[in-house]
């Protein structure tokens, strides 16, 4: 356990929705039953459609929301439903970059104040080494000095996003959470904001939870890939048992969904499609929660849930039908 | 109802000519142009694609195609060719008459393009009661079956639905129904799958493109991915800030892309595959940033952040030339 | 930013009132409280008593001039009391949520369904009358819309990720509140501000003319308002001219966070396409 940077026990986040008066109060389970490893240094590619969790999942990971059950074991920390993380500490071991770039930049501060308040929050107290540090980091982001006094407007997209990546690594955290990092910018863009991503990875030796439904972004830039459905892990891997051996349903189908424009050979993916629509997180199917979309379902589907199981050392996949290749 | 069809019946020619767009965006007291020199074609049945980043423009020819610009955006010159017929000029009240009936549209979120306050089954049937007079029995019967043909599961529970009752998926299957009720000859479709789940895109998408196959009908389809648009559309043509800078056969696109732009953009995305085949490679940048209308470059828009440019390129617009299969290319240093 | 007229305007109406204010003591004629001479009693305006003069022969204009200071100093005053009062509430009831918010919207709610006046008045009752008991009358029962404004701001304001990303950077509750939402929401604030002030000057005449608010003879507008009731249909510029510039003071009030309003309003500035 102890060369893990980030390790998730059967974590489990639940939320009471709806109203007494109208309909009752459900329960929604958010993230339900997630085991989870991150080594220092390792980037996880996190894949998942609207509901799967995947955006509770990191709230959990920082300690802005309490786990309903299970364990969080963060840099030296331990979160669980009676234990609150130390903020500060936390602060300086977990990050996030956000995906969008216009409303996660306050437009009242300038960007010298975006970086270095917290740096002052965190006892750096000298004035010429937060300035050091401030103009050292904006270097390695790709902005000038003469940028420092600029506000949010004056930037466009991509330099925005730049700035969201500087102050996620000005406290220097071991762990940084990619929130879909370019989906919101401009296609042109996309890629410099990547390749500046992998650079500061190799270059202060960050680990990365990238949250993104572009698996061509994903494969990029990726060590090890889990995939989400409905609050569960229905598949991880390492990122090539992933993308070129993928045993749950639901994974093909993700694959299946990219358009090719260079004719990608059909057969990996031939009648993978998923149909219908993603159930609700409020009221998922009985059984695996994909079965009603899955072209493999059987009568087992909707009744026993599947559990991970080991397809191959380090790749796991929940499904019955895990060992039957298509 | 002045027979729109009459023209429609004999028309050989394309279905759709845009000649030489050109639409004016009003600014404090300038006049820019958000939109210039464009032009294409789309024949019938066929599927066209619009590809561009966001500002470049391609969802304001659409509108314009619709008769939908409003202020400050205007129609600053060229022509819009409907079946043999110039639109450009037509009335508030001709355009209302060809939207729905010879031309429909769908838009990236369902949900603003829906009247919330009433049934979709309703809102469906309106179609066949305004274009086509029939009565309300009649067209709640034909909603329904047109919600079947969308695939939406039990529709004769569905056309009792609010918007707000639905997916997203399904909101932009019932606007897909809506578009098709009266048989238009051209579906423009702007953005109409980005909102939606990857998974849920893919159905969409080859439902649009299968109804569309099967009634007839021609597709002008935007967007921001090539990707997507390349694997739906016959023909594409790629803008970049106002202009269309290359069109050609949707297959050619990927395989000799021809324009830096284009070449730069499936450069630099990521693509399925590849780091499997050649390991991780740092990926193609494209320098610098869109830039925006008040400070287009002359010459070509796209020489600040070109690999090749040299001294022509920021002083002279580049002519058209031709490629192969009807495509053109819009760069000084092409060949 | 482009203003429009009306900002000009109610702005330039609110500044003179204000310079009336403070150049009171150079710019009146005689002095507002001493100078009572019966055998002037309610002349009508001439050269030499610009505004005319009251049943005591007071020189209304010098009386107009210095009923500035009181009415202002009651509706600024009492107004930033409202604002501070009515921000900290709605900021922390929509930051925190739970009990504190629930608790202070019922506090709201509660404010709101009094009118105002009758609670100001309540107060005054118990304290006497006085500048200092109209300040603390005013300053306590105005700060609901404040309130209103802050708690929906900082709902909307707290789901943005610039407020996230500073939780995540370990910044503490009130922190956030003040570097992050405060300065966001500073704009309709003001505005709320601008027109409650205009609110405040009204109730402080409205008090002075019940008679309990500024004691004569010290001049305020309202109590001016009430010492010429008698004489109203015989010595008419002695109600006009107090009621003239609470007028256009509360009207310049009114134009000017209009137009403020339509500056800091989302919808006018200009949008990414």
């Amino acid at each position: 356990m102890a060369e893990q940077l980030l390790s998730l026990d059967d974590l489990a986040v639940q939320f009471k929705v709806g109203s007494m008066l109208a309909g009752g109060i459900k329960t929604l389970k958010a993230v339900d039953g997630v085991t989870l490893d991150v080594k220092p240094g390792e980037c996880l590619g996190l894949v998942g459609e609207s509901g799967c969790g995947k955006s509770t999942l990191a709230l959990a990971i920082m300690g802005l929301v309490l786990p309903t059950r299970g364990r969080i074991h963060v840099g030296g920390q331990q979160i669980s439903g009676d234990k609150p993380p130390d903020r500060m500490e936390m602060a300086r071991t977990v990050q996030m970059v956000f995906q969008d770039p216009y409303a996660s930049l306050n437009p009242r501060q300038t960007v010298r104040r975006t970086l270095a308040d917290p740096l002052r929050l965190h006892g750096v107290g000298d004035k010429a080494e937060v300035e050091a540090r401030v103009i050292d980091l904006m270097a390695k982001v790709g902005l000038r000095p003469e940028h420092a006094d600029r506000y949010p407007h004056e930037f466009s997209g991509g330099q925005r996003q730049r700035i969201g990546i500087a102050r996620a690594l000005i406290l220097k955290p071991k762990l940084v959470i990619c929130d879909e990092p370019v989906s919101a910018l401009d296609v042109s863009i996309r890629a410099q904001i990547i390749n500046l991503l992998l650079e500061l990875k190799d270059e202060m030796g960050l680990a990365y939870i990238m949250i993104s439904h572009d698996l061509g972004v994903v494969e990029h830039v990726s060590d090890r890939v889990a995939v989400m459905y409905l609050g569960r892990i229905v598949e991880q891997g390492g990122w090539q048992e992933i993308f070129e051996d993928p045993r749950h349903p639901y994974t093909r189908a993700l694959i299946a969904a990219i358009p090719d424009p260079f004719h990608r050979a059909a057969a990996t993916v031939a009648g993978a499609k998923a149909k219908g629509e993603i159930a609700s997180a409020l009221n998922p199917p009985p059984g695996c929660h994909f079965n009603p979309r899955c072209p493999l379902k059987a009568d087992l589907c909707t009744v026993e849930t599947p559990l991970l199981g080991t397809v191959a050392p380090g790749h796991l996949a929940a499904c019955h039908f895990r060992d039957r290749i298509i | 109802m002045t027979g729109a069809r009459v023209t429609g019946a004999g028309g050989n020619g394309p279905l759709l000519k845009v000649e030489n767009l050109r639409i004016a965006l009003q600014g404090d007291g300038v006049t820019f142009n958000a939109v210039e020199n464009v032009s294409f074609e789309i024949g019938r049945g066929e599927a066209f694609g619009l590809v561009g980043e966001s500002g470049c423009g391609k969802s304001i020819t659409a509108l314009s195609v619709m008769g939908l610009l409003r202020r400050p955006l205007s129609l600053g010159g060229g022509r819009i060719v409907l079946d043999g017929e110039e639109i450009q000029d037509a009335s508030a009240a001709e355009m209302r008459r060809l939207r729905g009936k010879r031309v429909a549209m769908i838009f990236q979120e369902p949900m603003t393009a829906l009247n919330p306050l009433s049934p979709v089954g309703r809102q469906i049937a309106e179609m066949f009661v305004l274009h086509q007079g029939a009565s309300w029995r009649e067209a709640m019967d034909r909603a329904e079956e047109a919600l079947r043909q969308v695939r939406v599961p039990s529709p004769e529970r569905r056309i009792r639905d609010y918007p707000h009752q639905l997916s997203g998926g399904m909101r932009q299957r019932v606007m897909i129904a809506i578009a098709l009720a009266c048989g238009p000859d051209l579906l423009i479709a702007d953005e109409p799958t980005t909102a939606l789940d990857v998974t849920v895109q893919a159905e969409i998408i080859d439902l649009m493109a299968e109804l569309c196959a099967a009634k007839g009908t021609a597709i002008l389809m935007i967007s921001h991915d090539l990707g997507l648009v390349a694997n739906m559309c016959n023909r594409v043509a790629v803008m970049y800030a106002g202009r269309i800078i290359e069109s050609q056969v949707a297959d050619a696109i990927f395989a000799t892309p021809s324009h830096p732009y284009t070449r730069g953009l499936i450069d630099s995305l990521p693509r399925l595959g590849e780091r499997a085949r050649r390991g991780r490679q740092r990926l193609t940048e494209i320098s610098g940033v869109v830039p925006s209308i008040q400070a287009y470059p002359a010459g070509c828009r796209f020489n600040p952040r070109c690999p090749a440019v040299t001294d022509i390129c920021r002083t002279t617009v580049p002519e058209a030339t031709s490629l192969p299969a009807d495509g053109i290319v819009r760069c000084h240093h092409h060949g | 930013m482009r203003l429009g007229a009306n900002t000009w305007i109610g702005g330039g109406l609110f500044a003179v009132a204000l310079a009336v204010a403070v150049t009171a003591p150079w710019i009146a004629l005689t002095d507002p409280v001493m100078d009572a001479n019966l055998l002037n009693a309610e002349l009508p305006p001439s050269m030499e008593f610009p505004f005319g003069t009251d049943a005591q022969g007071r020189d209304i204009y010098s009386r107009v001039v210095y009923g500035a200071q009181i009415s202002l100093t009651v509706g600024v005053v009492s107004q930033i009391a409202n604002s501070i009062i009515g921000v900290t509430l709605g900021l922390t009831a929509g930051y925190w949520g739970g009990w504190w918010d629930d608790f202070v919207n019922g506090l709201t709610n509660v404010m709101l369904a009094i009118p105002s006046l009758i609670f100001a008045l309540a107060i005054m009752a118990i304290l006497g009358p006085g500048l200092v008991s109209l300040l603390i009358a005013l300053g306590l029962t105005n700060w609901s819309y404040s309130c209103r404004i802050a708690r929906a701001q900082a709902l909307s304001l707290k789901s943005q990720g610039y407020v996230q990303a500073a939780r995540i950077l370990g910044y503490g509750p009130f922190r956030i509140m003040f570097t992050q939402l405060l300065p966001n929401m500073l704009g309709p604030i003001i505005v709320i501000a601008t027109l409650g002030m205009g609110g405040t000057i009204l109730a402080e005449a409205a008090l002075s003319f019940l008679g309990l608010g500024i004691r004569p003879p010290f001049p305020s507008w309202g109590s001016m308002l009430s010492d010429a009731r008698e004489t109203i249909a015989i010595a008419p510029w002695v109600s006009i001219f107090p009621g003239l510039a609470i007028f256009l003071t509360v009207l310049g009030l009114n134009l000017l966070g209009d137009g403020l309003r339509d500056i800091f309003d989302p919808q006018a500035t200009t949008r990414r396409a």
